[in-house]
């Protein structure tokens, strides 16, 4: 442990990240961000889920600092009367939750198949990059979209929505593994006829034990350089989602629903209950955006720099 | 060249292949088109007898090359809701996202072009540094976002434009067109902008960078070298020779564009095809779901396609190579 954490405090990584204002800026804004979230029944001030703290005649009001503002309610409220600050926290956690959920799942997904397709090659190969093609031709917020579109008339919107968090971490991880497919199969493609591997394959390793232990933790590097865009990524399309409908309900929003319910008042001129979901959830996609173009100018120097 | 055609469409017949696969496995799996034509109220031994007067107790092969036929013959089945072809109904709303694609396709044009290129030769200058500052921000906003912050500067506020509908329309032998009347284009201006926001700073980003690296290369320091003016290196060498790669990647996100029309019509009301999308959803139009998956995956197919021919005509290397 004490090794480790020495040769993180000498490595290229620390160093480059603390010449790097945006980076840090960007680093501290996340980490503050994911911990308001998890923290979110600590820190927000009212409980959104509990009925007992809606009262409906508290609906629309505008922030604090407006003349028509309440104290209690620092950033307004929304059409129910939910305490807007409360809601957007725990809107944060859910995003957070799906947009991680849908990595990983995505994630499990790419790296077994590419990991799959670039070691044995042959047909296999074929046939599943076939498949990756196939999707990666069509945009994924499409996909995604269409899926869910799909699992809510099967499913009934009451049954969906029940499931929603689960339902859309799978929607998205299935909209989006085949970058993760493309990505590992390239790095085994370029891993595979390296001398280490080479070398277990003559001292009789079988090659399930080369694929996973000698070949998988090479091609991490860029599992972990497309992971920071494809979270921002999982976000954006479950707001995408929610706002359209297809996401996460109005009794449970998300920051894509929040906004979805806010636009309907926006013509009767509350703009609060669209702005303060909207700047939070912007805030979120461009720290991680920021720290996963630093990431990738950092591991990976010989990718081109647009 | 004529074998690299020939393979180019024989792979998009096959996706073809794959995505009406999808598409019927969806309409037999969750649809009915018993309830589709007859409602509620009919007796179960009535349904049975319908059913098994379409074929609906059919062999799952056989179904599907029937399915397959009628959709090669333009066919793709009634929409429930609206009890007319599923295509016709598509085809009456095609021409609204239509227009709004080219709207939106127009200001990307006009405004990443004479930014991108601006950006390329002056790296350093102030309005260079904010203009890639505000496009990292820029992909960082969801469409929607962007739309409704429009609405709220443009028609709550200020009320210069419409928020929502197409406004006055002409028909013009049967497209009917929101581009010729002056209600109509105040109603495209902002859809379009929302619609152009997320594929811009993309653009100017890909110009710049092509236009840098062109002006990099031994040619333009010739171009210098024999003392042509500045205008003409830059709009005459360099940009033709940047224009190739922004084409074919214009090609490719024209169709992503139809794609994010599904977010912008929802916030404009605007009646095109993704407003009719949502709306079949939320009515379970089966059958209008699933011709509209076959309409809006046969013309990325299509456009795919095409794209990948172009670039072959014109760059020589991926012929042979087969792939990218």
């Amino acid at each position: 442990m004490n090794r480790a954490w020495r040769q993180f405090k000498a490595s290229y990584l620390l160093f480059s990240f603390k010449q790097d204002k945006t980076a840090i800026f960007s680093f501290v804004v996340l980490v503050a961000l994911l911990i308001t979230g998890l923290l979110a029944p600590l820190i927000s001030p009212y409980n959104p889920y509990d009925p007992a703290n809606i009262d409906i005649m508290n609906s629309e009001l505008p922030p604090s600092w407006t003349e028509a503002g309440q104290t209690e309610f620092i950033l307004g409220t929304d059409i129910q009367g939910r305490d807007l600050l409360s809601t957007m926290i725990y809107g944060l956690r859910l995003s957070i939750l799906i947009g991680c959920g849908a990595v990983l799942l995505q994630g499990l997904l790419g790296v077994v198949v590419g990991l799959l397709a670039g070691y044995l090659g042959g047909k296999i190969d074929a046939v599943l990059m076939r498949i990756a093609d196939i999707q990666l031709s069509f945009p994924y917020l499409m996909v995604a979209i269409f899926i869910s579109a799909i699992f809510q008339i099967a499913f009934g919107i009451g049954r969906y929505e029940e499931l929603a968090v689960p339902l859309l971490i799978v929607i998205i991880g299935l909209a989006e593994w085949p970058v993760y497919a493309r990505t590992v199969r390239a790095s085994v493609m370029g891993e595979k006829n390296k001398e280490y591997v080479e070398a277990a394959r003559v001292i009789g390793l079988n090659r399930w034990h080369i694929m996973f232990r000698h070949v998988l933790p090479n091609t991490m590097t860029s599992v972990l350089v497309i992971s920071t865009i494809q979270v921002a990524n999982a976000i954006m399309s479950e707001a995408a989602l929610s706002f359209l409908g297809l996401g996460m309900p109005v009794t449970k929003p998300s920051l894509g629903s929040l906004i979805r319910s806010g636009f309907e008042y926006i013509f009767s001129g509350s703009w609060w209950i669209t702005l303060f979901p909207g700047v939070f959830l912007v805030l979120l996609v461009l720290v991680i955006n920021l720290l996963g173009d630093w990431l990738r100018d950092v591991l990976n120097p010989k990718l081109y720099k647009g | 060249m004529f074998a690299f055609i020939v393979r180019r469409v024989t792979q998009a017949i096959f996706v073809m292949l794959v995505i009406s696969l999808v598409g019927f496995a969806i309409k037999n799996e969750i649809g009915d088109p018993v309830r589709d034509m007859v409602g509620e109220r009919v007796t179960p031994a009535e349904r049975e007898a319908l059913r098994d007067k379409l074929g609906l107790n059919d062999p799952f092969i056989a179904q599907y090359l029937r399915f397959a036929k009628n959709a090669v013959q333009g066919d793709l089945g009634l929409s429930f809701f609206h009890k007319k072809p599923a295509l016709h109904v598509i085809a009456a709303k095609a021409p609204a996202t239509i227009e709004l694609v080219i709207g939106a396709a127009l200001i990307i044009i006009f405004i990443s072009l004479p930014i991108g290129i601006y950006t390329a030769i002056y790296p350093q200058s102030w309005i260079s540094r904010f203009t890639m500052a505000f496009s990292t921000l820029g992909v960082s906003v969801p469409v929607f976002l962007t739309a409704i912050v429009l609405i709220y500067i443009f028609s709550v506020e200020l009320s210069w434009l419409p928020s929502y509908g197409r406004g006055e329309t002409v028909s013009l032998g049967g497209w009917d067109s929101g581009l010729v009347t002056v209600d109509g284009l105040k109603h495209l201006i902002l859809p379009s902008f929302s619609l152009a926001s997320i594929m811009l700073p993309l653009f100017i980003r890909l110009i710049r960078s092509e236009m840098m690296e062109v002006l990099e290369t031994e040619y333009i320091k010739f171009a210098w070298a024999k003392g042509l003016t500045r205008k003409r290196i830059w709009f005459v060498h360099a940009f033709k020779n940047t224009l190739l790669p922004v084409i074919t990647v214009f090609g490719v996100q024209i169709g992503i564009m139809f794609a994010f029309t599904i977010l912008t019509e929802t916030v404009f009301q605007w009646q095109g095809m993704g407003f009719m999308f949502l709306e079949a959803v939320e009515r379970s139009d089966i059958s209008l779901l699933v011709a509209y998956l076959m309409v809006v995956g046969a013309v990325f197919v299509v456009v795919n396609t095409v794209v990948d021919i172009i670039y072959g005509l014109v760059n020589p290397t991926i012929r042979i190579a087969g792939r990218k």
